[in-house]
């Protein structure tokens, strides 16, 4: 709130600001007073070691620490442009989840048929008419790559699709519903190098569509698809800065060794 | 050389090692052989002794005096229409409880305790059932030595099984896959009646039918809340020709049921009655492994789409 006011003019081009933002799982803080903004249709691309708290802040964005018992927030996730801080308790987490989609780590469709599977996001949303449905899940499935490999089959069962498949449908199912944040979570890691090639160009593609926050183990990965990248290590965020920048000149030792693979 | 030697050595410790392997594949197969063949001997005796008796007449006639015309008709309707009560009263309490404590259920000290209280009741004995049942329901709540008391009794008893299935079945399903649907915005509820339970339904299911095929062979809390054992007529009958063409009579209407008839004359002195028994022990036993049966089958044809 306070930023916006005082610089309205670059506030435009951010979705998200970050602020000061504490994670907790009991008595474990797993995140530390992180600071970040999300430039409006970009890609930042969260990068760290494992444990470093990056999973844990992407899951952040969509309340879902709320499903499990004691995990606490301290600080703001501020969603532009309505400037709602989509941690606050009176905020609900439903609400932000039907705004920030979600993609996983494992592909996991539901065993339903690819259409029901697409489909669900907007039946959650009430959406009953068979030609609206219709219409979304097609262009749901055209802008995840997936239509012309699916539309003779789309009653068959999402399970029939290969991994990469099975992710790309994932990618639809969470665009099906225009998401104004799409989240990423280590999306590539359970695919063959040609499913993630596919998956990596798709995630540039949609970029002009909605802004994009990626975890990634693979640097080379955030390396080709990112804008923005930030560099976490042990809960903290040790650099944010853009993409070129982070791995060509990076201004923090830890994020050189770490980039420079010395350690990690 | 000294590899030789070696490999000689390995040799001696792998046949060593191998011995027992044999030791206890033999120790195992007598194991399993005493179960299997003292089931089948006591399969086969009730065969031998029952088989003759069995024909369309058993299975027609009430219980009388005289052995050869004596049969299961009542004890078999009284047995299917408990089953029916019991069905409908564990089914919808045991997946409710299930969800809600698999689900919605806070993790606290109450809950915690409610937990483990669900998953003792499953080893109360039956006859404890028996007594709260003819406390509650005979006595306190009125519905007398009746159809409607001893399905709620086999209802109780059935209930943790029902519980526990439900939860070990949609305990079963993947974290990815629920929060699969609470990522797309799904409520609890949502995610409950379109994800946990269709994918659920399979393993659900299979726990009803094992606790109704334990139920169906109950005798003590049939006994306590007073089933007759001898019987020569029918509940009233559900259907009706005239308007509202449903009744609900047979609910409150006395009855036996099939292991009570069978104790009754396995109590005579008479030869014949034995032989009723066994045939009506085969019947028991045959519809027992009919739903157990019916549980593998319908287990394998629900799971037949899902993957994990």
């Amino acid at each position: 709130m306070q930023i916006n006011s005082e610089k309205p003019i670059e506030t435009i081009q951010y979705k998200s600001e970050v602020k000061n933002l504490s994670f907790y799982y009991g008595g474990f803080n797993a995140l530390k007073n992180i600071d970040m903004v999300l430039h409006d249709k970009r890609i930042t691309a969260l990068i760290g070691p494992s444990g470093c708290g990056k999973s844990t802040f992407l899951r952040c964005f969509n309340r879902m620490h709320d499903l499990y018992p004691g995990n606490r927030y301290e600080g703001e996730i501020i969603l532009h442009p309505d400037d709602v801080n989509i941690l606050a308790s009176n905020v609900d987490p439903i609400e932000v989840r039907m705004r920030i989609s979600m993609v996983f780590q494992k592909p996991n469709p539901f065993p339903k048929s690819i259409y029901e599977n697409v489909a669900y996001g907007l039946r959650v949303r009430g959406i009953k008419q068979r030609a609206v449905l219709d219409e979304k899940v097609e262009a749901a499935l055209r802008n995840s790559a997936l239509w012309d490999e699916v539309k003779d089959r789309l009653h068959h069962l999402a399970f029939n699709l290969s991994g990469g498949q099975q992710q790309r449908l994932c990618i639809a199912r969470a665009l099906a519903t225009d998401p104004e944040i799409l989240l990423f979570d280590e999306p590539t890691s359970a695919l063959d190098p040609i499913a993630t090639a596919s998956i990596e160009e798709l995630i540039t593609d949609l970029k002009n569509k909605v802004t994009i926050l990626i975890v990634t183990h693979n640097m080379q990965q955030a390396a080709r698809v990112s804008d923005y990248t930030a560099y976490m290590y042990l809960g903290e965020l040790i650099e944010f800065n853009v993409t070129d920048t982070i791995f060509i000149k990076p201004k923090n030792k830890q994020t050189e060794d770490y980039i420079t693979g010395r350690f990690g | 050389m000294k590899s030789v030697n070696n490999l000689e050595e390995i040799r001696k410790i792998i046949g060593l090692h191998k011995k027992w392997d044999l030791i206890f594949m033999i120790t195992g197969i007598i194991a399993l052989m005493i179960a299997v063949l003292t089931f089948m001997a006591l399969f086969a005796h009730m065969l031998i002794d029952g088989m003759p008796r069995l024909s369309w007449e058993f299975f027609t006639s009430f219980p009388s005096r005289r052995p050869e015309s004596a049969g299961i008709l009542s004890a078999w309707v009284g047995t299917t229409l408990v089953m029916l009560v019991t069905a409908f009263a564990a089914v919808p309490l045991g997946i409710g409880s299930g969800v809600y404590l698999e689900e919605y259920a806070p993790k606290n000290l109450l809950t915690e305790i409610i937990e483990i209280n669900v998953t003792n009741l499953a080893g109360v004995p039956s006859i404890i059932y028996g007594l709260l049942a003819l406390g509650l329901f005979v006595y306190q709540l009125g519905f007398g030595q009746s159809i409607l008391a001893a399905g709620l009794a086999l209802a109780l008893l059935i209930l943790p099984v029902v519980i526990v299935a439900t939860r070990e079945a949609i305990r079963s399903i993947p974290v990815s896959i629920r929060e699969g649907a609470y990522a797309l915005g799904a409520t609890k509820w949502q995610t409950v009646s379109d994800h946990l339970l269709p994918y659920s339904s399979a393993g659900i299911l299979t726990g009803i039918i094992i606790g109704l095929a334990r139920a169906i062979g109950e005798t003590a809390p049939i006994i306590t809340i007073g089933a007759l054992t001898f019987i020569a007529f029918l509940p009233p009958s559900p259907v009706k020709s005239e308007f509202p063409y449903v009744s609900f009579e047979w609910l409150t209407a006395p009855f036996t049921v099939m292991p009570i008839q069978m104790f009754n004359w396995v109590s005579r002195p008479e030869e014949a009655f034995q032989l009723n028994a066994a045939a009506a022990g085969l019947v028991l036993v045959v519809m027992t492994l009919a739903m157990n049966g019916l549980a593998i089958y319908l287990r394998y044809r629900m799971r037949k789409n899902i993957k994990w």
